[in-house]
């Protein structure tokens, strides 16, 4: 059993990533979460673990950083916030289109251009829609606790690793800068060289070893046949992704006559909308979709046939609901309620713009 | 000397090293790439460190560096290599990382991400091709084009009132305390081939040694869009490049006293 302590989100992180044996960590200071790397540079954890921590030039810098270690087959990771991810789209489309594994943290805040340091959910279509040129996709993880914050760092190197694919945490500053308990991982050893030769020598950048082909890391391919299949390689990856890795969580949906869908922070407020709603005899449910690439269309599809009306939360101006209609279809209302700006909704609010939107009150 | 004297083995005087592939070079004939590449396959041989060198190439004519020599290769976006070769290197620390870079790449795009490795002072060689042209693209203006040189965006002539001035990056890089060995070198005569090979062996002997980032520049010729031929162009390079890009060592401390060097701490 894990060590239960008081922490904040971006120091979560940080912790987990020490724990579950990151080779390394590249990042650059942004507001929220400049305790990633505070933490890992109080931590000093190239004592403990071997870790690499190092502070680059830019987020440009780092995620190019994160290339080069990735591409050896360590296991490494970085974080940003909203305008710093915008600088390492291009980084994050040679990492998707050289399939590489890595972790990337973006503790959102609103935009657009330099926006507010405050919360804010407005990169959904960023990380899920693409963010770099190319046709590519992130496998796009939304925790809604500090909790999730410790125990998404290892699936998603676990599913990084899987499909050779970057795969992200897309939270905010809400969950970042809270405090709440959680219950750390244990340790787990980082992979020696040899293990890494094992595991990932037939395409790892580490030293061509005698007796094996070079290895050689690229997204270039000039040729225009080749270089459609291997879009359709990728493609197939994504449609794995789509059939084996949807992540969701129900909440009350059994009685609902009417559906929340809300990721990360905005689920947790729907979980007390939810509440609220019940007291005043509305039969609401709630559905967070926790992986945001791959999206849970068929839960969705489900509970439409099942409720009245569905209300996408988001503190942004409705991107996941464009998916929320997709996956519902026309049979019923589907409406969205955000705020932006750095706003976050309180839980009546919530229950208003159901009350208005939906159930016409 | 008989043909069968000739072509004896015991009586060759030259042969491809075994780290150069099989692969036709893409390069223009009077390009100098195919001249530094087949340095560096040699020296990687002859330090015999090809089980532990990684290579970074760059985004312009050096993209497909990789397919020449035989080592585990990285292809870097526009400018990065030097982040890029930053992180196989911190998380790789027993390896040798070398980046293969144009002046475009290296000088423009990439002139954050040169400045602050060599100033971390990456345990690194930098191959720094400099023709002062982007080939690639089709002869367009580099940072290094010369004052009145014609590109195809200096139609009439770099114009410093407009363009700007040609960027000495090298003898920036030599100010950083990170690096250990600036040098530029060419290999547009047999004695500069021999001399720039010395210079890239002592580079990378800096990286096994672990003596931070090392910096070789190669002035080089771009014969094809500096619309010249081949010869014309090497005289071109000594007229014009010579007296502004001066070739030399810019920096040496390879004999420095290792006590005065502050290793990186990974």
């Amino acid at each position: 059993m894990g060590e239960l302590r008081l922490m904040k989100g971006n120091e979560v992180i940080a912790e987990a990533a020490i724990r579950c044996g990151c080779d390394a960590y590249f990042g650059y200071p942004i507001t929220p979460q400049s305790e990633v790397m505070e933490t890992l540079m109080d931590r000093e954890p190239w004592d403990e673990t071997g870790m690499v921590v190092l502070q680059a030039e830019s987020e440009i810098a780092s995620i190019h950083m994160i290339y080069g270690a990735a591409a050896s087959g360590k296991k490494v990771i970085t974080s940003s916030s909203s305008p710093g991810i915008s600088l390492m789209a291009e980084g994050i489309s040679y990492i998707a289109g050289a399939e590489l594994p890595c972790v990337i943290v973006n503790v959102q805040r609103g935009g657009p251009g330099l926006g507010t340091i405050q919360p804010s959910q407005a990169d959904y279509w960023q990380s899920t829609k693409g963010g770099g040129h190319g046709d590519y996709r992130l496998i796009v993880l939304a925790p809604s606790s500090v909790q999730e914050m410790n125990d998404f760092v290892e699936l998603g190197f676990k599913l990084a690793f899987k499909y050779r694919n970057p795969a992200m945490i897309l939270t905010d500053g809400v969950i970042g800068q809270t405090m709440e308990k959680v219950i750390l991982s244990d340790y787990i050893p980082r992979l020696t060289d040899e293990e890494i030769n094992e595991k990932y020598g037939s395409w790892a950048t580490n030293g061509r070893k005698p007796g094996r082909q070079r290895n050689i890391i690229t997204s270039l391919e000039m040729d225009s046949g080749r270089m459609e299949q291997n879009n359709l390689r990728l493609q197939a990856k994504y449609a794995k992704m789509e059939e084996e890795e949807v992540l969701f969580e129900e909440f009350q949906c059994e009685d609902a006559e009417y559906l929340l869908v809300a990721f990360g922070s905005s689920s947790r407020i729907c979980q007390k909308t939810v509440d609220l709603a019940r007291e005043k005899g509305i039969k609401v449910g709630l559905l967070r979709p926790i992986t945001l690439f791959p999206f849970p269309k068929k839960p969705i599809a489900a509970l439409a046939k099942q409720v009245k009306g569905i209300l996408v939360v988001e503190m942004n101006a409705g991107q996941m609901v464009e998916d929320v209609q997709l996956a519902a279809g026309c049979a019923i209302p589907v409406k969205h309620f955000g705020r932006m700006g750095g706003i976050i909704p309180s839980p009546g609010e919530v229950v208003e713009a159901l009350e208005q939107k939906l159930i016409g009150g | 000397m008989e043909l069968k004297d000739i072509i004896n083995p015991n009586n060759l005087v030259y042969e491809k090293p075994e780290l150069l592939t099989e692969n036709t070079m893409h390069y223009c004939p009077g390009c100098s790439h195919g001249v530094v590449h087949k340095l560096l396959a040699e020296v990687i041989e002859d330090l015999d460190i090809q089980d532990k060198t990684i290579g970074v190439s760059p985004v312009g004519c050096a993209v497909f560096a990789y397919n020449y020599i035989e080592i585990d290769w990285q292809e870097a976006a526009h400018g990065r290599a030097p982040a890029v070769a930053t992180g196989i290197a911190r998380t790789n620390p027993d390896k040798v990382v070398f980046t293969y870079q144009g002046d475009g790449d290296l000088a423009s795009i990439g002139a954050a991400e040169i400045l602050h490795a060599c100033n971390r002072g990456e345990n690194m060689v930098v191959i720094f091709v400099n023709n002062g042209i982007y080939g690639m693209t089709g002869g367009q203006m580099a940072p290094t084009t010369l004052i009145g040189q014609v590109t195809a965006t200096t139609p009439n002539g770099r114009d410093v009132g407009r363009n700007g001035y040609p960027l000495k990056i090298t003898e920036l890089i030599a100010q950083l305390p990170g690096t250990s060995y600036v040098t530029r070198q060419s290999v547009h005569t047999p004695a500069t081939i021999r001399k720039c090979k010395k210079a890239i062996a002592k580079a990378f002997q800096a990286a096994l040694d672990k003596k931070g980032t090392s910096f070789v520049e190669v002035v080089s010729t771009c014969n094809m869009n500096w619309k010249m031929t081949p010869v014309k162009a090497n005289e071109w390079m000594v007229e014009n490049m010579f007296p502004f890009y001066v070739p030399g060592d810019l920096k040496d401390s390879s004999k420095a006293d290792p006590e005065s060097y502050t290793p990186l701490k990974n």
